[in-house]
């Protein structure tokens, strides 16, 4: 997709002859060592929308080693939208590697023959979804921020950022099937999970030989995440940008992150600059964030930036400069200096959550 | 490595390219240093291409050159804080091929002329800066780059490594420019989608336009500004004298938002995505400020020889010339089997000296010091130009001499009778010089 | 030891600018790079050749004017290069580039056996991370993505060993060359090229092939013919409905706006009141 204003607006085209009775809805269920990816469930939410608008059902697929906890992930994915679950266990897929899951992922699309297929854009989705689409020979559309059936032909619509975020563009593959996409974290709304909801499993063997797989896992290091920023699941960030002007303030959102018990984001020219570490940058080339409340100071908005926070519930933004495009997409906008707004709103933050505790 | 060239070209502007490519076509063993990305990456863009010069080195240079349009307009307005007098020339002469007058993109044009240059068999290196000049006694043998094993070897180099050389100067050939004698110049290169550029210029597809522009945006100073149309983008620029800045406290940067925000300017650039912002010296101590230009195993070609047409915001053209004037002398005295003495490179001078060069540069002699002792150019004129186009444009039942009477009042009361006559003299006088 | 090391060559899209009305890419003045993610795959690959020895191959597949980036790689130490260009290669997608990749990988093995493959995390156009896996699968190497170290080769058993960035910790790997690796960025830095490199790069006799030389008699598979996705419409990103609220005060004092602000926000959402109460810990 490097050129995509090259090619030409699409035609009418059908679907090959040997995909006409590819049906239903996928979504890959991501379990690194029995803990599912939060971007699975995002996905089963965006993946129950296209399902009904086809009329077809929604599948989830999981695999992982023999035991209860794979199991319990099934009925974990009917909570959240799936209607079945086509279940792989063995214990050669105890840890992630490629060439298995690419072998049983694949194996299961030509018995059960999806139309479309989602996968999380996670270090797991995109190396498993490139490997078997290529298997495949089908298409692949990465980092999706938007998925809609189109209503005459009943294609996938992928949308994506393209050139750097300066564009999006819209993608389909027509001819083959499944139509495979990937979303990144965050960027689908994550769906309330309905515990009543049950579903069929249907399991499936497939024939792995650990001897004949050539990758061994050795050892997983777990990262601690005591010290490592979660941006992506915070529920408060407060964001700054080049417009702090010196390293010092800064600090001024440190200060206001600590009253409201938020996390700190930046944008690139910040992470840059050193001031702040990789895993707090928001947007493209960053993490992709939905808090219930962002607050930008001296961000200027830019796309590359608005992709990654404009799914939060709020969004607060101080720029010194009205016509700043973050105010065409922020909900609340001060225009005025952050170094001298910033301070004022920590303390009226801290006045008004005083007072919320006194009043209980 | 002890490789050893005919010639070391430093620099890949318009004076390097033209050496080299000159050079190398006539078969000697050239190698081009630059210290930009690519060639062209470190010059200012936008310009205007002069095709005379490019055209004898490079005769069908059209065929492949990046040329954005070519002037069919010329435009010179004088502005007052609000509003601007001005003359416009356009000509369908301009419309007859051969076109002369381009606008280009530097870092565009700088690439293309440096691929001639290889093709023409020259070594282009480029992200290499050559710190010093290796010197045996007072000869040049090499440069000196700033990279491991860096030191390269030649019978002659030519320098022409832009404005205030450092190189020249690190080896004792110049002396530390006057800040009277260079102009700082800064651009900005403003996006609009093609159509708009032709729809708000009045101009078809490949035609240009040039607005050359002076008075009260330069505060006082001594200096210009101008606007040229590029096929996507427009140039927009201004140039004062360093020395004026150091005295008036303004930055550049300043003085181009002024310029931006004038009423004659902004609708020509209004929705337009502004790019870089590049500042560049210009020398504009014309003739008298020239440096010495060769010596024992080197020349100095283009901005490094303040070969710089100050008046016309001319440059690369005597850049090209010099540059390529210094490579055929090279090529002369090889062929002659003669050494890169000072004595045998002499020639370099007294061939410059008969080029439009120095021609050029002789005539204008006089301009930098008038302009220099001259404020009111830049200061009472316009102002008054202005009132009184202002006056005479204005239909208030007033009849047209008494009105010009006023007009020549406001004059005189700004500046002696004498005075007027005084810099129409000197002004006069500087352009007949010859 | 043989590593091939896939650059490509891309827009510095930093500098991109979008025709506001036509909704194209105006290129104009904007410079080319390599992708930066390809210059860690090149610098590890060279890093196992200062330590092992061997030849550093870099490929890439793109337009004629791509040959300055290869030379580039050639002064960084790379031996030899391989520009791979067609016509008919235009507006392929990750499939069909990574189609003809491989293809051309498969010719280079024809001299010379390929025990690496090296590629870059992503490229900063594209952006997918998908050709890197699609040629490992194409010429059935073990694929290795995401690695941030690699920790020792062992010649004699024909293994490698790598640490690989995988989600929530990262992964030890043992596996058996010919393997194929995705580089992660920040692993390494680019050194220096000196004088004799810069020679060296700027006179090499780079290679050039079209499709049939990079081995692809059908011209069906590759390029636009050959992607199984189309793009349809190219747009600009719409502004929200309704622009930001933006908080007034009569003196636009920074304490009245803020006050000003909480009263509207949380008003206008109590339930971030109450959020916000029981996160302010
Ligand atoms: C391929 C690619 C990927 C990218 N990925 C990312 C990414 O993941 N994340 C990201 O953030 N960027 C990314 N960028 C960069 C992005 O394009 C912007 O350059 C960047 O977001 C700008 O950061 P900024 O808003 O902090 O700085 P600026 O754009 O310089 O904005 C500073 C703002 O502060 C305002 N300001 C100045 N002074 C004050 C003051 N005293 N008080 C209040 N406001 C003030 C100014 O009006 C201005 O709006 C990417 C770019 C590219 C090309
Ligand atoms: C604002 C502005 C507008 C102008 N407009 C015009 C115009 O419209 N028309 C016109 O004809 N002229 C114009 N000029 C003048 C013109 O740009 C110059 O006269 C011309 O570029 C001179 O070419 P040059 O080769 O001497 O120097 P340059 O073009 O400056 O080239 C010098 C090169 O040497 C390289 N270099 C420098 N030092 C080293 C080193 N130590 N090692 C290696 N490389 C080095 C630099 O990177 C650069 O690429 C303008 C100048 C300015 C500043
Ligand atoms: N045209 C190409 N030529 C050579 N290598 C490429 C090309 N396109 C992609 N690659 C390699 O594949 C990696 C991933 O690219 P992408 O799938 O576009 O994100 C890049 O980092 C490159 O190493």
């Amino acid at each position: 997709m490097s050129e995509p204003v090259k090619k030409p607006a699409r035609k009418k085209v059908e679907v090959d002859p040997r995909f006409v009775n590819y049906k239903h809805v996928w979504v890959f269920i991501e379990a690194e060592r029995g803990v599912v990816h939060p971007v699975s469930w995002e996905l089963l939410g965006e993946g129950r929308k296209l399902a009904d608008a086809l009329g077809v059902e929604l599948a989830g697929i999981v695999m992982g080693p023999p035991g209860e906890r794979t199991r319990a992930i099934c009925s974990e994915a009917f909570h959240y939208g799936a209607d079945l679950c086509y279940l792989v266990q063995d214990e050669v897929l105890h840890d992630y590697r490629n060439e298995p899951y690419t072998k049983a992922l694949t194996e299961l699309v030509n018995t059960y023959q999806p139309e479309i297929l989602m996968l999380g854009a996670s270090t797991l989705g995109r190396d498993l979804a490139g490997s078997v689409a290529t298997t495949l020979a089908t298409g692949l559309v990465a980092d999706c921020t938007e998925l809609v059936i189109e209503a005459e032909s009943r294609n996938l619509a992928s949308t994506r950022p393209t050139f750097g975020g300066s564009l999006l563009c819209t993608i389909m593959t027509q001819r083959h099937r499944p139509q495979m996409a990937t979303v990144r974290p965050r960027v689908m709304a994550m769906p309330e999970p309905d515990t009543s909801r049950t579903g069929r499993i249907v399991e499936h063997k497939v024939t792995l030989i650990e001897s004949s797989i050539i990758t061994k896992v050795l050892e997983y290091i777990p990262d601690n995440l005591q010290d490592k920023p979660q941006l992506p699941f915070a529920d408060i960030i407060v964001a700054g940008g080049r417009g702090l002007k010196k390293q010092e303030n800064f600090q001024l959102v440190w200060d206001l992150a600590k009253v409201l018990g938020a996390e700190i984001g930046a944008s690139r020219p910040i992470v840059q600059a050193g001031w702040a570490e990789l895993d707090r940058q928001v947007g493209q080339s960053g993490k992709t964030v939905r808090p219930k409340l962002y607050i930008a100071a001296g961000i200027s908005g830019a796309i590359q930036h608005r992709v990654g926070m404009d799914g939060a519930d709020v969004i607060i933004a101080i720029n010194n400069d009205p016509n700043a495009p973050i105010f065409d997409f922020a909900h609340y906008g001060i225009v005025g200096n952050a170094m001298q707004v910033l301070p004022a709103l920590t303390d009226a933050f801290r006045a008004q959550i005083a007072q919320a505790r006194k009043a209980g | 490595m002890a490789e050893k060239f005919d010639v070391i070209v430093v620099g890949a502007g318009m004076a390097g390219n033209a050496a080299a490519y000159t050079a190398a076509k006539a078969g000697l063993k050239v190698l081009q240093i630059e210290r930009g990305e690519y060639p062209g990456s470190k010059n200012v863009q936008g310009a205007i291409l002069y095709a005379d010069a490019i055209e004898k080195i490079i005769p069908d240079f059209r065929d492949s050159a990046p040329l954005e349009r070519h002037l069919i307009e010329q435009r010179v307005w004088v502005l007052d804080d609000a509003s601007h007098v001005g003359s416009n020339y356009r000509s369908e002469e301009f419309n007859r091929e051969p076109y002369n007058r381009y606008t280009i993109i530097r870092a565009q044009f700088d690439k293309w002329f440096s691929e001639q240059v290889t093709k023409a068999g020259g070594l282009v290196i480029c992200e290499t800066t050559v710190q010093e000049l290796l010197m045996d006694g007072n000869r040049v043998v090499g440069v000196r780059t700033d990279r491991k094993n860096g030191d390269v070897f030649a019978d002659c180099v030519i320098l022409a490594d832009g404005v205030n050389s450092l190189l020249a100067k690190k080896a004792g050939f110049h002396e530390e420019l006057k800040p009277k004698d260079i102009a700082l110049a800064v651009k900005e290169i403003h996006f609009l989608p093609q159509e708009t550029i032709e729809s708000r210029f009045n101009i078809g597809e490949d035609e240009g336009v040039v607005v050359e522009m002076a008075g009260k945006i330069t505060a006082g100073m001594m200096g210009t500004a101008f606007l040229y149309t590029n096929r996507e983008s427009i140039t927009l620029g201004v140039g004062c004298m360093l020395s004026d800045f150091k005295k008036q406290k303004t930055t550049p940067y300043q003085l181009l938002e002024q310029m931006k925000a004038h009423p004659s300017i902004k609708p020509l650039i209004a929705g337009s995505e502004m790019k870089e912002y590049a500042a560049h010296l210009i020398p504009e101590g014309g003739y008298e400020a020239i440096p010495p230009v060769y010596g024992e195993g080197w020349m100095i070609a283009g901005d490094a020889g303040m070969f710089v047409n100050g008046i016309h915001r001319e440059g690369s053209n005597l850049a090209m010339t010099a540059g390529q004037i210094a490579a055929e002398t090279l090529i002369d005295l090889k062929a002659a089997g003669k050494e890169c003495s000072a004595r045998n490179l002499k020639v370099y001078r007294q061939r410059l000296d008969a080029s439009f060069v120095m021609k050029d540069l002789k005539k204008y002699r006089k301009m930098p010091e008038i302009f220099h002792k001259s404020p009111q150019f830049f200061t009472t004129y316009p102002e008054l130009l202005n009132r009184a186009a202002h006056t005479l444009v204005k239909v208030d039942g007033i009849d047209k001499k008494t009105k010009e009477r006023e007009i020549r009042g406001s004059f005189l009361a700004a500046r002696s009778l004498t005075g007027l006559f005084g810099d129409a003299f000197k002004l006069w006088r500087a352009f007949q010089a010859r | 030891m043989h590593s091939v090391v896939c650059i490509k060559q891309v827009p510095d899209s930093a500098q991109i600018r979008v025709h506001p009305v036509t909704n194209t890419i105006m290129r104009q003045g904007v410079p080319a790079i390599i992708n930066p993610y390809d210059l860690f795959a090149l610098e590890e690959a060279l890093r196992l050749k200062d330590k092992f020895g061997g030849t550093v191959t870099v490929i890439t597949m793109g337009p004629p004017m791509a040959e300055v980036a290869l030379r580039k790689c050639l002064s960084f130490g790379a031996d030899d290069a391989i520009l791979v260009s067609d016509r008919t290669f235009a507006g392929a997608d990750t499939l069909a580039t990574s189609c003809a990749l491989a293809s051309a990988i498969n010719k280079i093995r024809e001299n010379m056996p390929v025990d690496l493959i090296f590629t870059g995390k992503q490229t900063i156009d594209g952006d997918t991370a998908q050709v890197g896996p699609g040629i490992a699968k194409r010429l059935d190497y073990q694929l290795l993505t995401y690695v941030s170290a690699i920790r020792e080769i062992d010649h004699g058993n024909r293994e490698i060993l790598v640490e690989r960035r995988a989600e929530g910790g990262v992964q030890v790997l043992r596996t058996k060359l010919p393997c194929l690796i995705t580089m992660l960025e920040g692993t390494n830095e680019m050194r220096y090229a000196d004088m004799d490199d810069m020679f060296r790069a700027a006179r090499y006799p780079l290679k050039l092939w079209d499709r049939v030389a990079a081995g692809i008699e059908n011209p069906d598979v590759v390029g636009l013919k050959g992607s199984p996705t189309v793009v349809g419409k190219v747009f600009a990103p719409k502004p929200r409905s309704k622009r930001a609220e933006i908080v007034e005060t009569i003196d636009n004092d920074p304490k009245n706006l803020a006050a000003t602000l909480l009263a509207k926000v949380f008003t206008q959402h109590p339930k971030l009141e109450r959020e916000i109460a029981r996160l302010a810990k």
